[in-house]
């Protein structure tokens, strides 16, 4: 992928921008981790679209963090990028924050999203079915609540820290600088009212879920096919919360048949 | 050298196999351990400590916020402060104490605070801290990314409603009020003395320096590991320039006192193992929310060369030598202390002579024992500075007096004290 610092809002943000493939646009917002570096789901994609990621705001080399409070911020601030892009409308593909934040884009503006793809996406609340509060979360148990296997060679290389004492600081300051942006939207309950706007969505949706995905799981699809007007949902097997990098080719398969459907 | 007996009122009464059944003393240790009979009695028998210090000499007596907490049962220190004001009068009230984002608005605090100054006669010291993540962010739910922006609008409300002369209206992004206007307001002018009790955020320091606050290091770490903090804050303060005043410093340090050093270790160390292996043990995923401490914090404690001690499992004599508690005869704990304080350049010490199961007679000997036999030889410490952060209370003369309860003396209740206040002074 193609790596640029892209000035938006008049200089009010710099963003870190991942840009591969061309055709349609495609514009992908990453979940409370941040782009994986480098993406082979992304990258899949990008064989028929024209990707583009964009680090959030207090995500890598994004500025302008202190800028976005809240879902209505950010999502004003991914309209603002798309202006600045010139980009009228895209296909809109938001996964986990990223998808709770995809579904604000849309319903704040119906015109932004041709097609709106929601992969295990954060935004409601069930009661009996409360998300794992991944913020205290021991990290020797987070493999067990986003992936389908904890063990797998992909679990195992995602969670692996650098030896080296200087880059496993660095890393865990980025990781907290990450997670203490995504706590404006899912801290320390991840409903900010989506239930209120997600009936303006009119975008075709598709959501993505993985089979065993233990951090946000299926059954809140629920949930979104009940607000979302035009919803169908796509269960992948043997998948959990990293359903894009544990199935990615059927996960890239399933998208791109809904996006060029 | 001034002294503030600290409780923090620990529930007395966790099972033996706490530690290895329970997953953590704080946010959701199981109510069910909680009996409120037993509650009953050791608020008031921790009251009864506080009162004995009050008697004993100290300067202060202190009290903390914790929610959601087995070794702190203060949600609510102004509570405990109000309990404590008709029944001492010499020690000021150390509330440290409330931690204003938390609170909403947050002129409550100014109310409160302004309610216990009234009512104690000018004796109160206003503890105004951000409060622990476990408190602030996972029992009270507020977002880590703004609890310190938060924090710091609450402080410039509360200070403009303490000091304004007029009504005002406050336009700020998370409290919007038209009419504030404070009812009562403080007794000290123009308002108490402001401490701010920290756990080692280095922006706490710059803030303290900036306001001219005085600087709590509250930790159960010790004078010895406590010298990262402290070190870091007389840094802060040479840098910007401001007096090496040590009455600028708290510091709270676990202490016990017996006739000698054996007495001690054998008296007090089934305590301390309750404190620092049942009390202290927090899960550590609620000690530190992503966001709650700064990104610059994060990087110097992680720069720091002396790192984060291993307090779980230590021996009485690893407790001694690190120093975690000063323990032993008065000789022993006076000279270490001594040395301690001149170290930390600490002027207000916030001693922890109660700590884990103990009970309140214990607590009460070691407290004697402190007040008499090592307070008065470290009185003269630091003389020559001035004290700028504690109260200024009324004259005894000029206070009220709680009147007796008997029925002989219910007759001079309607007399003497009552009339004092006629209506021709209140005219003056």
């Amino acid at each position: 992928m193609n790596k640029t610092q892209q000035s938006i809002g008049g200089g009010r943000f710099s963003v870190e921008l991942f840009t591969c493939g061309s055709g349609e646009p495609l514009l992908f917002l990453h979940g409370a981790g941040g782009m994986f570096e480098p993406d082979p789901a992304l990258e899949e994609l990008g064989r028929d679209f024209r990707v583009i990621a964009p680090h959030l705001p207090g995500f890598g080399e994004s500025t302008g963090a202190e800028l976005i409070d809240n879902v209505i911020d950010a999502a004003l601030f991914y309209h603002q990028l798309m202006d600045d892009l010139h980009l009228d409308s895209a296909f809109i593909v938001g996964h986990s924050m990223g998808g709770m934040l995809a579904a604000e884009v849309a319903a704040l503006d119906v015109h932004r999203a041709r097609k709106l793809v929601l992969v295990a996406p954060a935004g409601f609340w069930l009661e009996e079915h409360p998300i794992p509060d991944f913020f205290a979360a021991d990290p020797k148990e987070l493999p067990k609540l986003i992936f389908h296997d904890p063990n797998s060679p992909l679990a195992q290389a995602m969670m692996q820290m650098p030896e080296d004492r200087e880059q496993m600081a660095q890393m865990y300051v980025e990781r907290v600088k990450r997670m203490t942006m995504a706590g404006k939207f899912l801290w320390a309950i991840p409903d900010r009212g989506l239930k209120k706007r997600a009936y303006r969505i009119s975008a075709p949706t598709l959501l993505v879920w993985g089979a065993s995905d233990r951090l946000i799981p299926p059954v809140y699809a629920g949930e979104f096919k009940r607000h979302i007007r035009n919803c169908s949902e796509a269960i992948i097997p043997e998948a959990g919360h990293a359903v894009l990098h544990e199935q990615t080719r059927k996960f890239c398969d399933t998208v791109k048949q809904f996006l060029k459907g | 050298m001034k002294f503030t007996w600290f409780h923090l009122m620990p529930y007395r009464f966790l099972p033996d196999d706490f530690k290895q059944k329970y997953h953590s003393v704080w946010v959701d240790i199981p109510r069910t351990l909680y009996d409120p009979k037993i509650g009953h009695q050791l608020y008031n028998e921790y009251l009864d400590s506080l009162e004995f210090a009050d008697q004993s000499g100290f300067d202060g007596i202190g009290c903390n916020e914790h929610h959601q907490n087995g070794y702190g049962m203060m949600p609510s220190p102004n509570i405990m402060a109000a309990a404590l004001t008709r029944r001492t009068s010499r020690a000021n009230l150390v509330v440290l104490g409330n931690s204003i984002a938390l609170y909403n608005p947050p002129i409550r605090v100014a109310e409160e605070f302004a309610m216990l100054d009234v009512l104690s006669g000018g004796r109160l010291v206003a503890g105004f801290p951000v409060g622990t993540s476990m408190d602030t962010n996972f029992c009270y739910g507020e977002t880590p990314a703004l609890l310190r922006e938060k924090y710091h609008e609450a402080h410039d409300l509360i200070l403009k409603a303490w000091t304004a002369k007029d009504i005002f209206s406050f336009n700020g992004k998370f409290t919007q009020l038209r009419y504030v206007n404070l009812w009562p307001r403080p007794l000290q002018q123009p308002h108490p003395p402001i401490w701010i009790p920290g756990g080692g955020s280095i922006e706490t320091w710059e803030f303290c320096a900036n306001h001219d606050y005085q600087y709590s290091f509250l930790s159960f770490i010790g004078h010895m590991h406590g010298r990262r903090i402290t070190d870091g804050y007389w840094e802060t303060m040479s840098r910007l320039n401001k007096e090496p005043n040590p009455y600028s410093l708290g510091f709270v340090q676990t202490m016990a006192v017996a006739n000698t050093d054996a007495e001690a270790e054998r008296i007090f160390s089934p305590h301390m193992d309750y404190f620092y292996n049942r009390c202290l043990h927090i899960y550590s995923g609620f000690a530190d929310a992503p966001g709650y401490r700064t990104l610059d914090t994060i990087k110097y404690g992680l720069l720091s060369q002396y790192g984060r001690p291993n307090m779980s499992g230590l021996s009485w004599k690893e407790f001694v030598d690190g120093g975690y508690i000063i323990a032993g005869s008065p000789r022993t704990v006076r000279d270490r202390l001594s040395e301690a304080l001149k170290t930390l350049r600490c002027g207000h010490l916030m001693a922890l002579l109660q700590f884990g199961s103990m009970p309140s007679e214990v607590t009460r000997m070691s407290t004697d024992l402190f007040a008499r036999e090592v307070m008065p030889h470290l009185r003269g410490l630091w003389s020559e500075y001035q004290d700028r952060w504690s109260p200024h209370p009324l004259p005894a003369a000029d206070r009220a007096q709680p009147a007796p309860l008997n029925g002989a003396s219910a007759a001079s209740r309607t007399s003497a004290p009552r009339q004092a206040l006629s209506a021709s002074e209140v005219a003056k």
